[in-house]
């Protein structure tokens, strides 16, 4: 990786004959000649064989856009114009269908994200990753197909290629069927491989395989584009980025210069977005989400102070009937104790029994043994009529919120319905308006339906509406896992303000470790149901204790970022 | 590496298989034995004493028949017997195949049935598969297009959903055996006899799967798997037949099982107005002269055929379906 001068990249690339040359792509959709170059405003590049491009950006800044036009698969009603598009001497701009069709799979494979609906359902894998080769006639045979088939999956490390092969997408894990898609676009050797957004819904330690087996299709000599949101992926085996956002091309750079010297103060701030060791105890979005405005006092939890845990969990463990009939243990024996003011975070992979943990602290489910204690009640043993006057000191911030929002109530009503009748002794308007202030959001939103939110605005209703009984506890699940980074990094910001002026306590639950590393005090870590390991977030992250633990932790790519400099954090 | 085996959801039991075949079979029994009741017990509450009726339809008079002839013919067929006693005689008869006699022909009503039953077979079996391969043909050349042509397509579907076969299959004959002369008015038992009246059965039930399979067909259109299949360079005929048209036909095969029922009752009408052979001949003369072990036998059939029709789409159905061979 050699840092060079963007401005020399040209003539560098030159000489090195590039696999793939764009220049000025323009795309845009709809009939309508004023809508050409819309969605994607003039982007060039060149790409040489063996080497790594990563298109950057949120949703919305035409990345994906970009990575289909390149094989002619933008759709029917769009326009896409370049100056030059040229593939290994060819001049693609002259492509008709059937020409992109030969060169689809062939020369060029495209891996799209979320395997599971990737792959064809009723088929299995083996039939999804030799048609390729069928498509393309490069077999004779159907028995040649299989030993092929076969091959391609031991090459991407696929276990049991053999019995995988047979088997429906459905009855491979998610790293496995993402192996499979990878293998289906290697089939037939392209020169050029595009992964658009390849392990987004992974769990961390499945992504660092993954991002491993394309970083060993790069060094086979493959070129790659890489298409994520997610920066810390691509700082790991780009060479060149391009930051994307409203179509356009905010910075262009080799991976080292963009991450040690951004030049441009969108670069800079997804950045200093990304929650890491570094910052904790910062903001994160310094500039776009300005320090709580309200009057915070109205809303300062119940209740004076507690000196022993506000919420405990004893050896609890809870069952659930599969589908099957059989039953499953999904929480073994779980211990947590959560004191006033504190962060407690559970990190842990899918299947681990985190989201579970939630639900029983909050009592939506009882546990099948042990006890839940909230502020020295035993809660998980009262009955709903018991646990009424209790409800209010305990609330919850979902992943989704528009799964627990009625879409029809406007967010007046949301959060006016989650209000305790009048305690904070002014009327209930005011005090809608007040806590929407809190949350950041105006009096133009009182009107507004879910569905006429962003995702970030619908997280902050989902907050007021979690402040609303003034709880001393809120259990926070996945709450920033379907956002954009710098959407993530406001209502981290938003969450930490609310902590220090309502002195609340915080369940955080995450798989994203360096959200549980910015904002935990303690960290529980979780597989198959148990607690592996217990400590403060600095000692499970600098000196985990158990194999399972450190491997999570050197999966996380965040603090492999490079520092940046010259920025400010706080 | 930690990576699991993901959601496998138990592993395929022989015994398990076995459990879901026996509870299907356990269900059609009942459903066979409750429309036999039913019939029977309608058939024995309607006026008209049947005694009377059965020796009207045999002499083909209407007279008062005297008491003596009465109790002859209810000693002899038990109809002075209680209730329960002969509920329970013509159960036991249908358990055993025998539907009762008919009024009219004093022949076994089961084996009037199974005379006609071919022609009724091959009717609706023929317009089930023309149906659907007007359906496929219709959806794979329309779904999921909104140019003027395929929005046409899509409006003739409702076209054809909503008219009565009866009437297609008069306009069908007007035009192809009258105008046209390409088939003969009365087809008779031929395999020419059987294309215009398994059309005017296909086209409306094919206007219904078409209906079905079609929004479907442009939902998976837009999976992320079509557009992979596309990415390995597949033309979009190939990504329409090999990829979309499978998950497509699913919820409408579904539907195929009520269809054939439907169009074992549908076939009746039909049959009238080609003047074929089969069961609608035999029920519209069994209601014409009150043969009511006629009409409960055919309906009885009709209820067999529905709920075997219904058999064979479960079974079928993890063929298309592979993921259902697991649970």
């Amino acid at each position: 990786m050699t840092a060079r001068d963007p401005l020399l990249h040209r003539a560098a690339t030159a000489t090195a004959t590039p696999l793939l040359t764009v220049e000025r792509l323009r795309v845009g959709f709809g009939r309508d000649p004023a809508a050409a170059g819309a969605v994607v405003k003039g982007i060039s590049f060149a790409l040489e064989p063996g080497r790594c491009l990563a298109i950057v950006g949120e949703s919305g800044s035409g990345k994906s856009v970009t990575a289909r036009s390149l094989v002619g698969l933008t759709g029917r009603n769009a326009t896409v114009q370049a100056e030059r598009l040229a593939f290994s001497g060819r001049d693609l701009t002259r492509y008709g269908e059937r020409d992109w069709q030969r060169l689809r799979g062939r020369d060029i494979g495209f891996v799209l994200q979320d395997a599971l609906v990737s792959l064809d359902q009723l088929r299995p894998v083996g039939d999804e990753v030799g048609e390729g080769l069928r498509i393309h006639r490069v077999i004779r045979s159907r028995e040649e197909q299989e030993t092929r088939v076969v091959e391609l999956l031991r090459l991407v490390g696929v276990p049991e290629p053999e019995v995988k092969a047979r088997q429906l997408p459905h009855e491979l894990s998610g790293g496995q069927r993402q192996r499979a898609l990878i293998a289906s676009a290697l089939a037939l050797d392209p020169a050029l491989l595009i992964a658009d957004e390849p392990t987004t819904a992974l769990d961390v330690t499945v992504q660092a395989q993954i991002l491993d087996l394309l970083e060993a299709t790069k060094n086979r000599g493959k070129a790659l584009i890489l298409i994520s949101h997610d920066l810390s992926v691509v700082s790991r085996m780009a060479d060149e980025v391009i930051v994307m956002r409203h179509g356009e091309v905010v910075e262009q750079a080799p991976v080292a210069t963009l991450f040690s010297a951004p030049r441009h103060e969108y670069t800079r701030r997804l950045l200093d977005a990304i929650p890491a060791a570094h910052t904790r105890g910062t903001r994160l979005a310094p500039a776009s989400a300005p320090r709580l405005t309200a009057d915070a006092a109205h809303w300062r939890r119940r209740g004076g102070d507690t000196p022993g845990p506000v919420l405990e969990g004893r050896d609890l463990v809870k069952r659930f009937r599969g589908p099957d009939g059989q039953w499953r243990t999904v929480v073994r024996g779980v211990n947590f104790s959560l004191a006033q003011g504190e962060t407690l975070g559970i990190v842990g992979e899918s299947g681990s029994g985190k989201s579970t943990t939630a639900r029983l602290a909050l009592a939506l489910d009882r546990p099948d043994e042990g006890t839940v204690r909230l502020l020295g009640r035993d809660w998980s043993a009262l009955d709903e009529a018991g646990r009424r006057p209790l409800r209010r000191e305990i609330s919850v911030v979902y992943q989704d919120p528009l799964s627990s929002f009625d879409p029809r109530w406007t967010v007046e009503r949301i959060v006016g319905d989650a209000l305790a009748g009048g305690a904070a002794g002014f009327g209930r308007d005011a005090q809608i308006d007040e806590l929407l202030e809190l949350v950041g959001l105006g009096k133009a939103h009182r009107r507004r339906r879910p569905l006429e939110l962003s995702g970030g605005q619908r997280q902050r209703v989902a907050i007021a509406r979690a402040m609303a009984p003034r709880p001393r506890i809120i259990v926070c699940d996945e709450p920033v896992s379907a956002l954009d980074v710098s959407i993530q990094a406001q209502i981290l910001d938003l969450l930490g303000d609310l902590k220090a002026a309502l002195g609340v306590s915080y369940l955080f639950i995450s798989h994203d470790l360096g959200v549980i590393r910015h904002l935990s005090d303690r960290v529980l870590v979780m597989r198959n149901g148990e607690v592996v390991e217990e400590g403060t977030a600095d000692a499970i992250f600098d000196a985990p204790q158990q194999d399972y633990t450190r491997e999570l932790v050197s999966a996380v790519l965040h603090d492999r970022l490079p520092r940046i400099k010259g920025t400010s954090h706080g | 590496m930690s990576e699991s085996t993901g959601l496998v959801a138990g592993e395929p039991t022989r015994a398990g298989r076995v459990r879901v075949v026996l509870h299907r079979l356990l269900g059609a029994i009942f459903v066979i034995w409750a429309t036999a009741s039913i019939t029977f017990g309608v058939q024995s509450l309607l006026p008209g004493d049947r005694a009377e009726l059965m020796i009207n339809a045999a002499a083909g008079t209407f007279t008062q028949p005297t008491a003596a002839e009465l109790a002859a013919v209810n000693a002899k067929y038990g109809f002075d017997r209680p209730f329960w006693e002969q509920y329970l005689h013509y159960i036991g008869g249908v358990l055993q195949g025998d539907l009762g006699e008919s009024y009219q022909s004093h022949r076994p009503v089961a084996e009037l049935i199974a005379g006609q039953i071919a022609p009724t077979l091959a009717l609706t079996l023929s317009a089930l598969a023309l149906a659907w391969a007007i359906a496929i043909a219709v959806t794979v050349f329309s779904g999921g297009r909104d140019g003027p042509v395929a929005r046409a397509f899509g409006g003739f579907q409702v076209i054809k959903a909503v008219a009565p076969p009866y009437w297609i299959g008069t306009i069908l004959l007007v035009v192809f055996s009258i105008h046209l002369r390409w088939v003969p008015v009365e087809g008779g038992g031929g395999l020419q006899g059987l294309i215009l009246p398994s059309l005017a059965l296909a086209i409306p039930l094919s206007g219904f799967i078409g209906q079905i399979i079609r929004a479907e067909f442009g939902r998976v259109l837009e999976q992320p798997f079509v557009t992979s299949a596309r990415m390995r360079g597949m033309g979009n005929l190939a990504v329409r037949l090999r990829h979309v048209l499978r998950h497509a036909v699913l919820p409408g095969i579904t539907l195929s099982g009520w269809a054939l029922g439907s169009l074992f009752s549908g076939a009746a009408v039909i049959e009238t107005v080609f003047a074929r052979p089969g069961i609608g001949g035999l029920l519209v003369t069994g209601t014409a002269t009150r043969d009511i072990p006629l009409v409960t036998g055919i309906i009885i059939a009709s209820a067999a055929a529905y709920v075997i029709a219904n058999l064979i789409v479960d079974l079928l159905y993890p063929i298309i379906d592979p993921r259902l061979k697991q649970s």
